[in-house]
């Protein structure tokens, strides 16, 4: 324990970057990025669920537009997204005395756009194919029950399909805060972005990148553990019984 | 082949010849001083048309040459071989904008800084801001490209009362001062010349400062003439025509035939 004690002061007795300056930086770049990713997740989630039963609709007037949606934002790359939201809509003509601007004015809000669409898109192909996925039995014992479509997909398809979708959601959620890390692009102080402030600043390109990419780390684990726990709970049924 | 090795030969025993025979390594007084140069580099030389070369470095160093009452010739010479020609005796000055650093003094000898190029705070030419009045920039937004010296010396001087958006690319802050995303920029001066128009009949933007070129430790130290270590009575030479040259006006006059900014250092 003391030799431990010993080995970290002296790693940091001589240690310039990491002051309280730029730990600072760092720990505002924090909460930028776990605002900018949780907001996205969360209204991004919203908007996927009705997103995902209308995808499902064998009525083709609703079922092509959102594939049209989901396919754009799934093929192309998040980068260029953001690049045309916060660089490309800016120069439609009068825009800047709508109230539109007040919400693009700012970096934060059109990157949130962006990453809000982008995640609604994967997720409502996710959930879609989910709620496929229900066995017809389940199905065919709901109608039996007499149960209406609107009662059938809240009480049976849904809860089994979410619980379905939980590993591949897991996944999204991680994936979204890595692409996240783009958000320094259009000035956003994020996590990355105040690495690469510290990098310019101390021309330290290990010290600063590595400290984030731990950050980085830490948030991913966190993450990864909430999914373990809810897979374990709600899934238990598919575990072997012992 | 052989030929050419029999004159290869001769060429070099020639020179040796003329070495041992001289006396001496260094060049002698009636020897024209060879300047390099690497073109283009507009303004600061390029060719015309007719294959004269010419710009601000270029009409700098024949002034320099005039007052010293000696004769010039100007050799061309890619970047990537500039110290090592100077070394090898292919030419006596570089003179091809050449930023003073501490890697490079430690092979060459630098004249004093003979120019640098100017930052400059840059508004929408409706916007009223007084720069010198730091209590009133409170609440703005300045964009800068990210890691330059203009960002480190926004960041040090006013990091306290702007918003500081860091951009990847000129390109992309003068997009947002474009569409009046950002209050204000600090660019360097020819870049931001280069892509948008400031101060002219017309245009949307103005200069609210003076060229900015100093404290060093920001802007660096600016560019110098270069010579081989040893050389230090030419660069001498050199120092004291520059200086007279920015006392007299000539300096001004060459400037001024290629910059709309002050580069004077």
């Amino acid at each position: 324990m003391e030799q431990l004690n010993i080995w970290f002061t002296n790693l940091l007795a001589d240690n310039t970057i990491f002051n309280a300056q730029t730990l600072e930086y760092y720990a505002e770049g924090l909460a930028t990025t776990v605002q900018l990713v949780f907001l996205s997740l969360v209204i991004g989630l919203v908007m996927a669920v009705p997103l995902a039963i209308a995808r499902g609709s064998r009525r083709k007037w609703i079922k092509m537009p959102i594939f049209f949606y989901t396919y754009i934002f799934r093929g192309t790359p998040l980068l260029i997204q953001l690049y045309i939201i916060y660089y490309g809509v800016v120069f439609i003509d009068g825009i800047q005395d709508t109230w539109l601007w007040l919400i693009l004015e700012e970096p934060f809000y059109p990157a949130l756009i962006a990453f809000t669409l982008n995640t609604a898109a994967y997720t409502t192909e996710i959930f879609h194919g989910a709620i496929k996925a229900t066995s017809k039995g389940e199905i065919e014992a709901a109608r039996a029950y007499g149960m209406s479509r609107g009662l059938m997909m809240r009480r049976i398809i849904l809860p089994s399909a979410f619980r379905r979708a939980l590993p591949a959601y897991g996944n999204e959620v991680i994936f979204m805060l890595h692409a996240s890390a783009i958000a320094s692009v259009v000035t956003i102080m994020d996590l990355t972005g105040a690495a690469r402030l510290v990098y310019a600043r101390y021309y330290a390109p290990f010290d600063a990148f590595l400290f984030v990419a731990m950050l980085y780390l830490c948030l991913t684990f966190a993450i990864l553990y909430l999914f373990r726990y809810l897979e374990k709970r709600m899934l238990a049924h598919l575990r072997p019984q012992s | 082949m052989r030929h050419s090795r029999l004159l290869l030969t001769a060429a070099l025993s020639a020179s040796l010849a003329s070495a041992v025979f001289s006396g001496s390594v260094m060049a002698r007084d009636d020897d024209p001083i060879r300047l390099a140069v690497d073109v283009p580099y507009e303004p600061f030389e390029y060719k015309t048309a007719d294959g004269t070369l010419t710009g601000f470095e270029v009409d700098l160093g024949n002034a320099v040459c005039d007052y010293l009452e000696v004769e010039c010739t100007w050799v061309e010479q890619p970047w990537d071989g500039m110290i090592p020609g100077l070394m090898a005796r292919k030419y006596d000055a570089i003179m091809s904008s050449m930023a003073i650093t501490e890697e490079r003094a430690q092979q060459v000898l630098f004249s004093e800084p003979y120019y640098t190029t100017p930052s400059a705070w840059i508004t929408a030419k409706d916007r009223d801001i007084d720069i010198q009045d730091k209590e009133s920039l409170k609440g703005l937004t300045v964009g800068v490209q990210r890691a330059t010296i203009q960002d480190r010396y926004v960041t040090d001087l006013y990091g306290d009362v702007l918003e500081i958006r860091r951009y990847g690319s000129a390109d992309d802050v003068i997009a947002d001062m474009q569409t009046g995303r950002l209050d204000l920029t600090f660019m360097d001066y020819p870049i931001a010349e280069a892509s948008i128009d400031i101060d002219t009949e017309g245009s949307e933007f103005k200069r609210i400062s003076d060229f900015i070129k100093e404290p060093k430790k920001y802007f660096g130290q600016g560019v110098g003439v270069a010579f081989r270590k040893r050389d230090k009575a030419l660069a001498e030479k050199f120092n004291e025509a520059l200086a007279e040259l920015k006392a007299n006006g000539t300096y001004e006059e060459i400037m001024n035939k290629y910059f709309t900014y002050d580069v004077k250092l």
